[in-house]
């Protein structure tokens, strides 16, 4: 008996027979009353076609449980912005999902709430400090607080797990000890500071966003310093944006691995942005079962396993580590989604992210011809895809 | 952890920790525990152990049961060892 290593973990599969999709993403509309400068959803988001009817949805929910998923995430846009969403809740906790619900509090009314408790919704992700334009409200405790308090005491009284997220940028990195004690204050079980990743949204507002070195090292500090005074009342994750690294992330867990998005209209991805990835062609759950499309969908194979990999990947001792790292950062920065993600120094291209870290290193006074900030909109986001802005390099 | 990390003892009754979920997934051929955006895939030990807990039974119950199952003896150190483990990972109560 050796129960003592209990956990596997979740690791990686060979490229030919893919472990099951554990973790369903269902992004059920890219409508959302926010406005966010470093949301993830595409860039060209308004462009989508007709949203996936509750049908669908429940056909997606059954196929990707009998496939094997166990984690569902309902999320957007802003998922309580669709009327079905206590019917989709109810059948993916009868399935066996655990079923995680991941918005900004706008609708979570209490009539809602206790309409997704029946349901059996599991877990609610709340997310804070949405939108820059509601800095100043978040900061002087009014709009926006009132808002979040009155959705986590909700979330509390139904005694759901709250995980409390908050996108972490150059405009509230300095501000990270009073997001802190909002948390505490809310009686939050776990804090996700996720330093925003540039794509979509966030890539067009980077010079904008990226925090300078020493912004990010006194804010990981002062977290350490809360952790160390909080302990285990609140668990507290800090995640470092990928271009102060020197070695990329294994994306998503390895490519097709563990991670399945749906997007609103029924496209199948193996992570929430790579429907950038223009030159593969990904699946729709309109036409394709997830099984077939987990196991068999050319744009799902694409990059599984290393037989893709370049140099300096393809000799690299450690590409088992990160698989390469993103394709999405790859092709942003490099223009070919299959070079290693250039936040490796090994990459050739590596000083473009070093470029974009030495920007962020001058303070914003000292800033010439500084771009406003993007706000997801879509009236913008219809703009920029028929402009044909969204192109990289 | 501090106050809860007194090591279980024979006579607890533990029983899966509030958030978390336990169940089998046939599709894993494993027991899971499921918590908030997150999976522990049990091995089979551990899932044979996880599955009893039910906070009523004692660990010493569960030890005998467990010896009685699989036809074997001198599981006790093995059995608390586990649960020292999960009781540190939050995942089980005493």
């Amino acid at each position: 008996m050796n129960a003592a290593s209990a956990t596997t973990g979740i690791a990686s599969a060979p490229a030919t027979q893919p472990g099951p999709p554990l973790w369903l993403l269902a992004e059920l509309t890219y409508r959302c009353p926010l406005h966010c400068v470093f949301c993830y959803n595409p860039v060209d988001f308004a462009q989508t076609s007709t949203e996936l009817s509750t049908a669908d949805w429940l056909r997606v929910l059954r196929e990707a449980r009998a496939a094997g998923s166990v984690q569902c995430g309902f999320s957007g846009g802003e998922p309580m912005l669709r009327d079905d969403l206590e019917e989709l809740v109810a059948e993916a906790h009868r399935l066996g999902f655990y079923t995680n619900l991941l918005t900004s509090g706008v609708g979570l009314t209490e009539a809602r709430a206790t309409a997704l408790k029946q349901a059996g919704l599991d877990h609610i992700q709340l997310s804070f400090q949405d939108s820059t334009r509601e800095l100043n409200d978040f900061l002087s405790h009014t709009k926006t607080f009132d808002l979040k308090r009155r959705a986590s005491d909700i979330i509390k009284s139904h005694g759901w797990p709250m995980v409390l997220n908050c996108v972490i940028h150059r405009l509230n990195i300095d501000y990270i000890g009073q997001i802190i004690e909002l948390a505490v204050e809310l009686g939050a079980e776990y804090l996700e500071l996720a330093n925003s990743q540039y794509y979509s949204w966030a890539e067009i507002n980077r010079d904008g966003l990226l925090p300078s070195r020493e912004q990010l090292e006194r804010a990981e500090a002062l977290t350490n310093d809360y952790r160390e005074k909080l302990g285990v009342k609140i668990r507290i994750f800090f995640v470092v944006p990928d271009y102060y690294e020197t070695r990329p992330k294994k994306c998503m867990n390895g490519w097709g691995n563990v991670f399945l998005t749906i997007t609103p209209d029924g496209m199948a991805l193996p992570c929430h942005t790579a429907k950038m990835l223009k030159g593969i062609t990904f699946p729709n759950v309109r036409e394709m079962s997830v099984q077939d499309i987990w196991h068999t969908a050319p744009g799902f194979n694409h990059f599984r396993g290393d037989s893709w990999m370049k140099e300096p990947c393809r000799s690299c001792p450690e590409k088992e580590k990160d698989l390469g790292g993103c394709r999405c950062q790859a092709l942003m920065l490099t223009g070919d989604a299959a070079n290693a993600d250039p936040v490796c120094d090994k990459s050739p291209f590596h000083h473009r992210v070093q470029e974009a870290v030495a920007y962020a290193q001058v303070p914003n006074a000292q800033r010439a011809n500084v771009k406003p900030l993007v706000f997801r909109d879509p009236k913008v986001s219809c703009q920029l895809a028929e402009a044909g802005s969204v192109t990289f390099l | 952890m501090n106050a809860a990390q007194t090591a279980m003892g024979l006579e607890a009754r533990p029983r899966v920790a509030g958030h978390f979920r336990l169940q089998w997934e046939e599709v894993q051929k494993a027991w899971v525990l499921l918590y908030p955006e997150g999976m522990v895939k049990l091995n089979g030990s551990a899932g044979e152990i996880m599955q009893r807990l039910d906070g009523e039974k004692t660990v010493q119950a569960l030890i005998d049961e467990l010896e009685s199952s699989f036809d074997t003896s001198g599981l006790t150190q093995d059995v608390l060892d586990f649960l020292a483990i999960a009781q540190r990972q939050g995942w089980v109560k005493p």
